[in-house]
Order: structure tokens, then C-alpha cells, then sequence
């Protein structure tokens, strides 16, 4: 509640705030995007072969996922504008719980890289050459970085989860709310280029 | 203020966008099994394109936000394709 009359507020400017924020992370996933090109054009063969070994079924399985959740927090400003606080707290609440799901795909899938010793600097991956240390190396560190922002997109959004059930951020003032989906829909933006560049383009 | 009221997109709006975003992810897994060729990069690319076009309209409420949001994204991506395309001339013509 606004006990001041004089409380100054501008959601245009926080809103303006954030997406500045969403350009420097799509620059910095862009810097990605350039290596990778480069190092696609200098090694195809290697990048053609190595992309095949990736489980398409896990990555399609795990878009899906993140553009469920995607729809879901888009869904909880709906809900949240027309007042309906139970509905808000229930698509965040889906939007955390496919999160986690994404996550925990991501951990088999690892881990199922990792026991057959194809990791960054394994002794295994050395003997495959240039190529295929190059491409893990961008595999774990693109989705690695990638799977960092959903941790920390699920801790964001789980700060607006409770904020909306103590009325800190209410439908007369939702810019945070806003502001969470913005970073999960770019998390979301990021994986749209990821999944055909490492899973599909073999 | 300044913090004038926003624009409402239904439920189903967000629904059809997700069906339509399903269906492309599908189409592009089905179009990379088939081998095309150098088509192929193309093809999912565009693909992944058509659908960040819906995600940053719809589900990120750009179409209905000021059009300096737009303007911006389309800047940030302009600049990230000179510089591929621009690093992809100078390792193809060295």
C-alpha cells in the first residue's frame, strides 16, 4: 500500500532498465554465437559428426519444456492484470516447476557425457582431436552457461513467487513480475538457437 | 504517473503462440533428420528465427510495448549477424 502521496515510481524506466540488461546478455551469448560459427566453418566434419552424438530427444524433450514455462509466466501477468492472485501464484509456481524439470534432463544428459568420459580436458576427448575438443568445449560451456541463467532465472522468479503472495507486488504494481518474465523469455530466446546448433544442424 | 495500464493478451493468445512454437520445433526436428544439405543450416535457422519472432512479440508483450524496445532488439541482432557474416568473409577469403 502507498502510504505516501509523493512515492515515486516509473515502471517504464525499470522496464527500460531490464531490457538494456537483455541486450548486453544477448551480446554476450552472440559472442558465443561468432565462435561458434568460426569454429563450425574451420572443423565441419568434426562438428557434423560430434552434433549427431547429442540425444535430439532429450534436447527436443527439454524446448518443449522451456516453452511451456515460457507460456506459463507469460500467462501469470495475464492472470496477475486481472487480478486473480491464485492463478498468478499457480503459472509461476509451473513456470519453477518446469525449470527444475529442464534442469534435471540436463543432469542425465551430462552425466551420461561424462561417463563415457567426453568432458573438457578428458584424456578420452584429447585422443578424438581439435574438432571434438572444440565442440564440447562450446557444448559445456553455451548450455552450461545457459543452464546457470535458468538457476538463476528459478531463484528470480522465486523471490516474484513470494513478493505476489505478500502482496509486494500486487496488480497495481507488477513491473517485477514483468521484469522476471522478460529474463525467463530470454533464457527461452537463447535455447531457440541452441537446440538446432548443437542437436539438429548434424 | 507515468505508469499508464497494459495491454491484456488473453489466455488463449499465449496458448495458440505455444501450439504454433510446438509445431515449428517439431518441423525443424523433422526437416534436420532429412538430409538437405547446406539447406539444412539455413532452414533451421530460419525456423529458429520465425520463432523468436513470436516469443519476443507475444510472449515478451514487444508488440504492444513502445516501440523503442523493438527498435533496440532489432539493432542488437542486426549487429550480431554483421559480425558473424563479416567474420565468416574474413576466415572464408584469407
Amino acid at each position: 500500500m502507498n502510504t505516501y502521496a509523493d512515492i515515486h515510481r516509473d515502471d517504464l524506466a525499470s522496464k527500460t532498465g531490464m531490457w538494456l540488461f537483455l541486450f548486453t546478455e544477448m551480446l554476450l551469448f552472440g559472442g558465443l554465437f561468432v565462435v561458434y560459427s568460426v569454429y563450425r566453418f574451420r572443423n565441419p566434419l568434426a562438428f557434423h559428426l560430434a552434433a549427431g552424438e547429442l540425444s535430439v530427444f532429450i534436447g527436443t524433450l527439454n524446448t518443449i519444456i522451456l516453452l511451456t514455462s515460457s507460456a506459463t509466466i507469460a500467462m501469470s501477468v495475464t492472470a496477475m492484470q486481472k487480478k486473480n492472485k491464485k492463478l498468478t501464484l499457480l503459472f509461476l509456481s509451473i513456470t519453477v516447476l518446469l525449470g527444475i524439470a529442464f534442469l534435471i534432463n540436463k543432469y542425465f544428459e551430462w552425466g551420461g557425457h561424462i561417463r563415457e568420459h567426453i568432458y573438457p580436458g578428458s584424456s578420452v576427448l584429447a585422443l578424438r582431436g581439435q574438432g571434438d575438443i572444440l565442440f564440447y568445449g562450446l557444448y559445456y560451456f553455451m548450455t552450461g552457461l545457459h543452464a546457470l541463467h535458468i538457476v538463476i532465472g528459478l531463484v528470480f522468479i522465486g523471490f516474484i513467487t513470494v513478493f505476489v503472495a505478500r502482496d509486494k507486488v500486487d496488480p497495481e504494481n507488477y513491473v517485477l513480475l514483468e521484469n522476471s518474465g522478460l529474463y525467463w523469455h530470454l533464457v527461452d530466446l537463447i535455447w531457440i538457437f541452441l537446440f538446432p546448433l548443437f542437436y539438429l544442424i548434424t | 504517473m507515468g505508469n499508464e495500464k497494459n495491454h491484456i493478451i488473453p489466455y488463449q493468445t499465449f496458448l495458440y503462440v505455444l501450439a504454433g512454437l510446438i509445431v515449428l520445433t517439431f518441423t525443424s526436428v523433422t526437416l534436420t533428420q532429412i538430409s538437405l544439405g547446406a539447406l539444412t543450416v539455413a532452414m533451421a535457422l530460419l525456423i529458429a528465427a520465425i520463432k523468436s519472432f513470436f516469443v519476443l512479440r507475444i510472449f515478451m508483450h514487444l508488440k504492444f510495448e513502445k516501440r523503442m524496445f523493438s527498435i533496440g532488439v532489432t539493432a542488437v541482432t542486426l549487429l550480431i549477424s554483421v559480425v558473424i557474416i563479416i567474420t565468416l568473409i574474413d576466415y572464408l577469403y584469407r
